[in-house]
């Protein structure tokens, strides 16, 4: 028993930090989030260099063959620098990749997206569907028709991997004739949202999975989700521990009145529940796969909430400043509350959670 | 990372597991104090004699030396098998670990053993009406009369007084000092005249607290621990030490009360199923189900963190604080889902599951505030952890 990271793991979480607090301050922020197609092309290089795109990958497949919690402690600092980037759904396509591809078409695709050099990203919520976590809608065929929405990175992706009703997935290239790519304005400036329309469009591969190889990678993706949620959380915790240090009214810093205070440790208490519920996830993903479900979806609802609760009780903390667009922590409240509602809500994952435990067995209660 | 137990915890865990199942006395008498007192001083001689009284104190002085994962897996094994709490529960938790910490040889040798087989009950005089969160502002007074001390003064919220033969007793011994540098620890003998003891009826109707007078009470200067005016730092800790395993029982507690919830959501109709199948009630045991993990798994990372450390952080509050809350809206929530029949308390005929969950409804308003209130908590946790200006 030794619930902490390792050494190994503990280096993975100082040099994100450090690169990731050095390459997006808020003014490179604001200049990402202002800009056309919302991609930093350099930043991403970087990442490709230190060898993010392919963390969780396989290592024959040009990954680094690190597990969920890797995965985790890269994306709480992520969400901790509020990093504008393709990371999440790149990493998401080359799970996907990875579970349900042949070797042919690991090597034409997963390769290069584990080394950074193609990025891809799943298609999976059908317009006008009702946005459930792994329905669709859309049907298999040689040729693919209909919308896909809520894409995420569209915009700087170079194949989709497009989801159909059998539970399949169709890898579509971005110039692939019949497809046309529309920007959505998403509430979060520093994660762009696309909608994809499909217009008999063939596919340059169909992946071998039927579907159930695909939960494993909807688990890690929502624990690597909600890791963020818990980076966002923490960062805007300690924005509003600084602030209420510094802030003087009636005489004394403000976070002397309980008021105050008593906000603050309620934040910290949301944000290290979520953390416990990230690594405990991220932990089974990787070591008891059979409670990932469980452990996933408890994650998810847990960091859903917290995700955008923390950073809106640190705007109440700043005051009027906080309300500011000059201020950082709209940014932060806007991808908290983005994340909330991707890939399963907090009532969806609680409803998975109440299947779990209601059929009349309560989970295994370790030691 | 790594959340499964070792093999030697996993032999540990089975060791007690089957040594439970084996003697565990079945449940205990359904009424009357006395009658649970004399089950439980039964059940702590059969805990001692298989040493299993004082797992945590050092094997020197009659314990086992337990880690303190051993401690945790001990506590939520007990808890999970509903096996009775010992008779000494205060004198094995608190009472024992000061007296190691901080008592001289011949206290060690006259206390520990007894605590152990619990032929001698302990109880705690901190608390007094007017000082409850602001423990240090107590004004029981003890006054040097030649060898011997003389305390005067009233304690509150006293478990266990009236069977108590030992009571840890915090008083001022120096009224000029500042407050948290004139009191002093004693070990006060409870049979004597000088002390009496009153039952606290408490809103359950139950009186399991008391208050304690003492009207001129003897206690000899032998029975002062660690030192005149030192009473403060002993005092703390007893208190850290009632945090340790106490987390992981608390934990396996609540599993199985969220069991017994489940229970009663599949079993009480509710529109034209069960209140297992009401969206509105299946949202709201999940999200007990999620705040019990996320506590559960806290509480390990803390676990990992005191044992690198060697001390429990303050980090520890945040599990008291939790516990509370989620305690409370478990019960809140059975109410629910029991609906108009919620109205029927312990004893009605009609009570359902005997009017526990209204029990269990009214005892929990004190889990924020007994062992430390939950307003408190959050200053400690605003101060401490988060380095925010202190008010005072």
């Amino acid at each position: 028993m030794y619930f902490d990271l390792n050494d190994e793991q503990q280096a993975i979480k100082s040099t994100a930090h450090d690169f990731l607090g050095a390459r997006f301050k808020s003014e490179r922020i604001r200049e990402i989030a202002a800009s056309e197609d919302g991609f930093d092309d350099a930043g991403w290089k970087e990442m490709a260099e230190l060898g993010w795109a392919g963390l969780a990958l396989p290592e024959e497949w040009g990954g680094q063959g690190l597990g969920a919690v890797e995965l985790a402690i890269l994306f709480e600092e992520m969400g901790y620098a509020l990093a504008p980037s393709p990371l999440l759904s790149n990493t998401i396509a080359g799970l996907a990749l990875a579970a349900g591809g042949s070797d042919e078409q690991k090597e034409r695709w997963l390769r290069p997206l584990a080394e950074g050099s193609l990025r891809g990203t799943p298609a999976l919520i059908d317009a006008g569907g009702p946005a459930e976590p792994m329905k669709f809608s859309m049907q298999p065929g040689e040729a693919l028709t209909g919308t896909k929405t809520l894409v995420l990175d569209a915009g700087s992706a170079d194949f989709f991997l497009v989801a159909t009703a059998d539970g399949g997935r169709h890898l579509v290239e971005k110039n692939a004739e019949g497809m046309t790519v529309t920007a959505e304005e998403s509430i979060d400036p520093t994660r762009r949202l696309f909608s994809v329309r499909f217009e008999g469009v063939r596919p340059a591969a169909t992946l071998s999975g039927s579907g159930e190889e695909y939960h494993p990678v909807f688990h890690r993706a929502c624990v690597a989700l909600a890791a963020e949620s818990t980076g966002l959380a923490q960062r805007a915790l300690e924005m509003s521990v600084e602030y209420a240090k510094d802030r003087q009214q009636f005489g004394r810093p403000i976070g002397a009145y309980q008021a105050v205070s008593h906000r603050c440790a309620q934040m910290l208490l949301e944000t290290e529940n979520s953390r416990s519920a990230v690594y405990g996830a991220a932990w089974a993903a990787d070591a008891e796969p059979e409670s990932l479900p469980l452990a996933a979806s408890t994650a998810k609802a847990y960091a859903s909430d917290a995700g955008w609760r923390v950073p809106d009780a640190a705007i109440q903390v700043h005051g009027g400043i906080g309300f500011t667009w000059e201020h950082d922590l709209h940014f932060f409240l806007k991808r908290g509350r983005a994340n909330a509602a991707m890939f399963g809500d907090a009532k969806w994952h609680r409803e998975q959670v109440a299947e779990a435990v209601l059929a009349g067995e309560t989970a295994p209660a370790s030691a | 990372m790594d959340l499964t137990l070792s093999p030697s915890e996993e032999e540990f865990r089975d060791e007690v597991r089957s040594w439970l199942q084996e003697n565990h006395p079945g449940p205990e008498p359904a009424a009357g104090l006395d009658e649970v007192m004399s089950f439980r001083r039964d059940w702590q001689l059969k805990l001692h004699a298989a040493g299993w009284a004082g797992i945590s104190w050092p094997k020197e002085y009659g314990g086992r030396g337990a880690t303190m994962i051993e401690q945790a897996i001990f506590a939520a094994e007990a808890t999970r098998q509903e096996a009775p709490a010992p008779a000494n529960v205060l004198g094995l938790a608190m009472g024992g670990p000061v007296v190691i910490a901080h008592g001289s040889d011949e206290q060690k040798a006259r206390y520990l053993e007894p605590i152990l087989t619990g032929e001698e009950i302990w109880c705690q005089g901190f608390s007094e009406p007017e000082s409850g969160s602001d423990l240090a502002s107590l004004k029981t007074r003890a006054v040097k009369d030649g060898d011997e001390w003389v305390v005067t003064g009233q304690k509150v919220w006293t478990t266990f007084a009236q069977y108590a033969k030992w009571c840890m007793l915090v008083a001022r011994t120096d009224p000029d000092a500042p407050k948290h540098q004139g009191l002093t620890y004693f070990l006060m003998d409870m049979e004597q005249e000088a002390v009496q003891t009153r039952p606290l009826v408490q809103i359950t109707g139950e009186g399991e607290f008391n208050e304690v007078f003492f009207e001129e009470a003897r206690v000899p200067d032998a029975n002062v621990v660690g030192g005149v005016g030192n009473g403060w730092a002993v005092a703390i800790t007893t208190l850290m030490n009632e945090r340790a395993g106490l987390a992981f029982g608390a934990i396996s507690q609540i599993q199985n009360s969220l069991g017994r919830l489940s229970k009663l959501a599949r079993e009480t109709p509710s529109g034209g199923g069960t209140a297992a199948e009401d969206p509105y009630f299946r949202q709201r045991i999940a999200q007990l189900h999620i705040e019990v993990e996320t506590m559960r798994l806290n509480a390990y990372r803390g676990l990992t963190k005191t044992m690198q450390s060697g001390i429990p952080g303050p980090e520890g509050s945040l599990g008291k604080w939790q516990w509370a809350d989620i305690n409370q809206d478990l019960t809140e929530l059975a109410l629910e889902i029991e609906g108009a029949y919620s109205m029927l308390a312990r004893g009605s005929e009609h009570a359902v599951a005997g009017g526990a969950w209204q029990y269990g409804f009214l005892r929990s308003r004190a889990n924020s505030i007994e062992g430390g209130t939950t307003d408190i908590l959050k200053n400690i946790i605003a101060e401490r952890v988060l380095g925010l200006p202190r008010l005072r």
